[in-house]
């Protein structure tokens, strides 16, 4: 089975420490992995803010980047989303097709690709998980609160498995953070309030850390618990399923 | 539409916010009619079923609009109904204006109807002279206190009981300081009770219109829309085009849907049919385009006149819930408000598609399975392309695509102090950058993951 990671812009260069357990994750789980070297972005802080007309370059770059894979794995739900629904090239259809196909977030491959039922990991801390929007409706790696239909949850499936780690129950169990994309900046007031009280509900249920399949949500919720100088932390889901100490 | 310059959405949201407890309370008052609604919508194993119905037979309507509407404006009019055709806001203004003149009224009570803050009607009225009262509880609060309603089915849920207290002081003779929902109610009755009786007209919304049968529904919990309607010689019943149910049947599909959305109630306390005019009085029947013909004509946002106007797409959505209905500057505020108006005023409503974090909780809310948050998606991109959007950002979106599209410029913008991110809005550490305000911003790592990885291979070799 070969694997191509793809590594979102801002975990590259702002959380490398996520991608970096990705990658040792997938090879533990015996899986051979390859990090095309010339990805850059998946397009979508443009086509978010309504110039998808701009991501041509992003999408043939993807494509070049991508092609030729069993499978393309990435550490973010919004990440995955986006090339799912969007990438799309006028001369190279046929790939743009074929890659939307075998993109897989995470957990979802872990999960339904590689069939993950024991892991060795351990994480002694009261966690909270942060269901991302794109990960829960677009991709449904979980239940979304909204359908009545079967209750599951793949990250939280795959951190039952962790020793040690206790998820802590949310007030809200998957509204949304706030980020946005861009709406963090043009609706300012709004997106941190959002983030403000999502914080507060893993804190009000005494979460020592703040987990997702999304490191963008996880970035914003960071950006207040850090201006709060509060003690919880945020930390990618793989880094937690990758952890491992023998103290 | 009025051509005052109206503050974005995301202006009026920072002025909402500026008083953090009662965006709590707002936020939490909406949450808790959703989690009413989810109540609800778990008691019935069939609840996925009943979306996935009402959305196609709402597909089939507007895929057979014209023969529905014609087959219900003659059923209507053999049952005695006289039926009004406007194709826009002014018409329908203009003909509710002339049917009132015509029999020399100038006081009129209503009931039930968004459409006719659509199109304004109450302003139009005011200005030939005539008085109109709103008779829903929410309605008449905040026409007295001449606001706009902020949502759709709960009109005044901005509003807190003391201020509401306050109002009724002012204008209905309350006691000062009395915010006892029960008396302020009582109050509200007592007042209307005497319009009620004395209006000679009623103008009312229209819920559903069956075009086998040339009936039409109004739902109700307060039967103010049979009170003002029974009592009135002319009834009038303002209707958007997208209204039709092909049979009657269809009834047991979307009443059921309907308010266990809205409200969490298993049903409305009234809902009313009304088919024919009793003796010696009149109902008309105006049934109005105001773009959705056009709306109808766009492939991609077509479907958005589904809307069965129940309002689960606002208590769901995060952004209504912190931003308050007003922010929206339309009369049909939230999601469905924000896929409905652009199409009215591309540039008036411009920021609203933007107004949203794309997480598509109201899509899948909605009873009639909109899908509200790719119409979002879809409306920035035509709203960029029909050059709507501030240049700035323009500007910055071409050079974003520009490094990002290139591996060079992507890598070397990230050596220097992950410059690649210079455009992106979270990167910039200064006061004048709005993620700054209430976050800090992402510590930029000793290395990128590329960075790491390159060296990995090395060590390995």
């Amino acid at each position: 089975m070969k694997v191509a990671l793809f590594v979102p812009c801002y975990v590259d260069q702002f959380y490398p420490k996520a991608a970096i357990a990705t990658l040792e994750l997938l090879e533990k789980l015996g899986v051979e992995v390859h990090y095309p070297k010339n990805q850059t972005c998946c397009g979508q802080p443009m086509a978010n803010s309504g110039y998808e007309h701009l991501t041509t370059g992003c999408n043939n770059l993807f494509i070049d980047n991508f092609s030729g894979y069993d499978y393309i794995v990435c550490p973010s739900g919004s990440c995955t989303l986006h090339i799912k629904e969007h990438l799309h090239s006028p001369e190279k259809e046929e790939q743009a097709v074929d890659i939307r196909k075998r993109v897989y977030e995470l957990t979802e491959f872990l999960v339904d690709v590689l069939n993950v039922t024991e892991l060795k990991a351990n994480f002694p801390y009261k966690v909270g998980l942060h269901q991302s929007c794109h990960g829960l409706r677009g991709l449904r790696i979980s239940q979304m609160s909204e359908l009545v239909a079967p209750v599951f949850s793949k990250p939280a499936q795959l951190l039952d498995m962790v020793q040690g780690l206790e998820l802590v129950p949310l007030t809200r169990q998957d509204d949304c953070c706030g980020f946005g994309g861009t709406f963090c900046v043009a609706e300012e007031a709004v997106s941190s309030k959002m983030g403000k009280d999502r914080v507060d509900d893993h804190i009000e249920h005494g979460a020592q850390y703040i987990t997702s399949a999304d490191l963008s949500c996880l970035m914003h919720m960071e950006g207040i618990l850090r201006r709060q100088k509060s003690d919880v932390k945020v930390i990618h889901v793989a880094e937690i399923l990758n952890h491992y100490s023998h103290e | 539409m009025s051509n005052v310059a109206t503050k974005s959405h995301s202006e009026l949201a920072s002025v909402f916010n500026q008083d953090e407890p009662r965006v709590d309370w707002h936020d939490e008052t909406l949450w808790w009619v959703r989690q009413k609604r989810d109540i609800q919508a778990h008691k019935l194993p069939e609840w996925e079923l009943l979306r996935e119905t009402a959305s196609q037979i709402k597909n089939n309507v507007l895929s057979n609009l014209s023969e529905y509407l014609e087959q219900f404006e003659a059923n209507a009019i053999s049952n005695g109904i006289i039926v009004h055709w406007a194709a826009n806001a002014e018409e329908h203004n203009k003909i509710v204006h002339r049917l009132l003149q015509e029999r020399g009224i100038n006081r009129m009570v209503k009931s039930k109807s968004m459409l006719t803050e659509e199109c304004h009607l109450n302003e139009y009225l005011k200005e030939q002279g005539i008085d109109v009262i709103d008779s829903d509880l929410g309605e008449r609060i905040v026409q007295l206190a001449g606001e706009p309603p902020s949502h759709i089915v709960l009109p005044c849920i901005h509003k807190k009981k003391e201020e509401i207290g306050d109002i009724f002081h002012e204008h209905l003779g309350s006691a000062k300081g009395e915010s006892d929902p029960k008396i302020l109610t009582e109050t509200a009755r007592q007042h209307l009770r005497e319009v009620f009786l004395t209006r000679r007209a009623a103008l009312t919304g229209v819920n559903f219109a069956i075009a086998e049968t040339g009936e039409f529904v109004i739902c109700t919990n307060e039967g103010n829309a049979d009170m003002g309607a029974h009592l009135a010689e002319i009834h009038i019943a303002s209707m958007g085009i997208e209204k039709i149910i092909p049979e009657r049947k269809h009834l047991g599909v979307f009443l059921r849907l309907l308010t266990r959305s809205a409200t969490g109630q298993p049903i409305t306390t009234y809902s009313s049919h009304f088919k024919k005019p009793q003796q010696g009085t009149e109902i008309h029947i105006v049934i109005v385009d105001n773009g959705r013909s056009i709306q109808l004509g766009r492939e991609d946002f077509r479907n958005s006149l589904k809307c069965i106007r129940c309002g689960a797409c606002m208590n769901t959505c995060p952004v209504y819930r912190k931003s308050g209905g007003h922010s929206y500057h339309t009369a049909v505020a939230g999601p469905i408000g924000s896929i409905l108006a652009p199409n009215l005023d591309m540039k008036k409503y411009a920021d609203l598609p933007f107004a949203s974090t794309l997480c598509g909780s109201c899509s899948n809310v909605c009873p009639v399975k909109i899908d509200i948050h790719d119409q979002l998606y879809k409306w920035r991109q035509v709203i960029v392309k029909e050059g709507y959007s501030p240049k700035a950002k323009t500007m910055a979106m071409k050079a974003m695509a520009f490094t990002l599209s290139s591996p060079a410029l992507y890598r070397s913008g990230g050596k220097v102090g992950r410059l690649v991110f210079k455009y992106a809005p979270f990167a910039v550490n200064n006061r004048l950058n709005p993620w700054y305000k209430h976050r800090e911003m992402p510590k930029a790592p000793e290395e990128s993951f590329g960075e790491w990885y390159s060296k990995r291979k090395e060590e390995k070799k």
